[in-house]
């Protein structure tokens, strides 16, 4: 197990290194800087500029400064705020994003969990029919679609919620709403899909020939089994309702570190951009690498390798 | 049996030869299934309609009648018009080809690349197949729609380099079934047949071994393709997908949500017609496993 997890992590850091590097000279080598887009800068201040920031230095140089402030934690300056670092701009904007996926992630949890447990043990009844469709159609309904028919039909007709914005409680209701919803639907057919094939087997009948009540049944011996597949998918998932926020967040106007990430690539905010990329390959890595040691210390059949 | 199906991008393949009884059964089973008839009926319509559809209409995509402006669905325009005066289903429909054109060619390059490289890995084994499928899992564990966005910001945003950026994020499950299939079917006895005759191992791959795993690698494209479609769509919806005057899906989405406020048609019919096909690629998909019967556990 130990060194299953050593391998997997090193596995990570490697990858880790190889996201820098590629994203690294991949904003570099784009025509455009970041200091195009203003207007009134004579060749002089651009030198300044670019003296400034070390952009002057040969590229290698840049690089090799670049990984050293990182290991030391500093992302750098951003070139599009001034007087603001990146760490700085980060901290700001990642609890909003935070906030909302970590909201959206309990609205999947327990709407998919719950509904694929009930078609699961209500099979071939309408129960199941029900819960069925909605898994098909969350599925097939993408959340730039379900997005803003809810924002026209709940905000803009009924006037419940503000259409955008992120202010008071409610505000929180309609994007987790919208990016729970579109991984509950596919977490509710996962569930339903791994219970069925548990609940099938031998010692399902030897638990309830022993007498234990169906919701024992259920909740002490089948959905530990059954859940397998649905940890395997959560490390995506979270990845997804992460990266999925860029869509939310432009939608209802959050200010979270989805939208700062796409606007900083429209900038060419060099370092905002390479920060945001470390943030999410740091936060995929690391829960690819927690499913995968969940997923061995439930399933003792699942091979590790050694 | 000689019913051939009905010609769509994504349609049942024909059985391979007259009588070929595994395919015919197949076909029978996924016939029986009235969801994926259903969807595999909705996508043959909708993708005819897509093909056909502006080349019957007396309007053209892009023309536009500033002096009509937005108007809600009538006689003279079925879905309405846009806020230049363009008709909304020309425009769906016209949307729709380069919507389907980005899925099915790109789940081609992701096609290609995993089944090529998941079938090396597997036939060849050993320390070979060690690296690739580590650098495949490597891989798995990268930001990759973060680095699609950043491609199509940094690079502008061209249409090839959609389908190449999309193609190479989709292309790693793929490999995976792919390897598993080729290293349970090479150890059968009539790949040592194959082999005593003395055939070259190019010859084994692609004449023996391939064709025996057509099943998984339909039913993986199948469901490939609403994957595909659906990033497109989203990067579009971002604004970072097709450029005018070309649109699709996610283009009309995008606009429409931007002015559903005053004109909701311009939301809800881009919206309805992306979901329906998503809806039937899910359910034909879902009616393919089962005919073909093939396990959906994944490597």
């Amino acid at each position: 197990m130990f060194r299953f997890i050593t391998s997997r992590f090193l596995q990570s850091l490697l990858a880790l290194f190889l996201v820098i590097t590629a994203t690294f000279f991949m904003v570099r080598f784009v025509p455009g800087g970041p200091f195009t887009a203003e207007k009134a800068v004579t060749p002089e201040i651009l030198r300044n500029l670019e003296a400034h920031y070390g952009l002057d230095q040969p590229l290698w140089r840049q690089y090799l400064d670049y990984l050293g402030s990182l290991a030391r934690g500093d992302l750098g300056p951003s070139f599009k705020y001034p007087n603001r670092t990146v760490n700085e701009i980060i901290f700001d904007k990642v609890p909003v994003s935070a906030e909302l996926g970590a909201i959206s992630l309990a609205v999947a949890l327990v709407l998919g969990i719950g509904l694929g447990t009930l078609a699961a043990i209500r099979r071939n009844t309408w129960v199941d029919y029900v819960a069925s469709s909605f898994g098909m159609i969350g599925i097939s309904i993408p959340t730039f679609v379900v997005g803003p028919l809810l924002v026209l039909a709940l905000a803009i007709h009924l006037g419940w919620f503000n259409a955008s914005g992120w202010y008071g409680p409610a505000d929180r209701v309609l994007p987790a709403l919208v990016l729970g919803i579109a991984y509950a639907a596919p977490l509710s057919r996962l569930t339903r899909g791994g219970l069925l094939e548990v609940l099938n087997q031998d010692f399902i009948r030897t638990a309830r020939a022993k007498g234990a009540s169906e919701f024992r049944v259920v909740t002490r011996h089948a959905l530990r089994g059954g859940l397998l597949p649905v940890v395997s998918f959560l490390g995506p998932a979270v990845a997804g309702i992460l990266t999925g926020s860029f869509v939310i967040e432009t939608i209802f106007q959050i200010p979270g570190i989805g939208r700062e990430f796409v606007n900083s690539a429209f900038n060419r905010d060099y370092t905002l951009v390479l920060g945001t990329v470390i943030l999410y390959a740091v936060l995929i890595m690391a829960l690819n690498l927690a499913v995968d040691i969940a997923q061995a210390w439930m399933n003792p059949k699942v091979r590790l390798e050694s | 049996m000689t019913s051939a199906p009905p010609t769509s991008p994504a349609a049942v393949p024909e059985p391979i030869e007259p009588g070929n009884s595994l395919w015919h059964d197949a076909w029978l089973r996924l016939r029986k299934n009235k969801l994926a008839t259903f969807g595999l009926v909705s996508l043959s319509v909708i993708a005819v309609a897509c093909l056909l559809g502006p080349l019957l209409s007396s309007y053209g995509y892009e023309e536009q009648n500033l002096d009509l402006g937005a108007s809600a669905p009538s006689a003279a325009h079925w879905l309405g018009t846009d806020t230049l005066g363009r008709d909304l289903l020309v425009r769906l429909l016209a949307g729709g080809r380069i919507s389907l054109a980005v899925g099915l060619a790109a789940t081609f390059v992701a096609l290609t690349i995993g089944v090529v490289y998941g079938a090396v890995a597997g036939f060849f084994g050993g320390k070979l197949d060690a690296v690739m499928m580590r650098s495949v899992d490597i891989m798995y564990s990268m930001p990759f729609p973060i680095f699609v966005i950043l491609l199509m910001v940094l690079f502008g945003r061209n249409i090839l380099l959609l389908f190449v950026a999309i193609g190479a994020v989709e292309w790693l499950t793929m490999a995976r079934i792919v390897r598993g299939q080729v290293m349970s079917i090479k150890k059968m006895e009539f790949i040592e047949a194959a082999r005593s005759l003395g055939l070259g191992r190019r010859r084994i791959i692609f004449r023996h071994i391939l064709p025996n795993m057509l099943g998984p690698i339909i039913v993986y494209t199948t469901l490939t393709i609403p994957g595909v479609m659906l990033l497109e769509a989203f990067l579009s919806f971002l604004g970072l997908g097709v450029q005018p005057p070309m649109s699709s899906w996610g283009v009309l989405i995008k606009d429409g949500a931007e002015k559903m406020e005053e004109f909701p048609w311009l939301l809800i019919f881009p919206g309805t017609m992306f979901s329906l096909t998503l809806f039937s690629l899910n359910f034909l998909g879902d009616g393919l496993r089962d005919a073909l019967d093939v396990r959906s556990s994944k490597d």
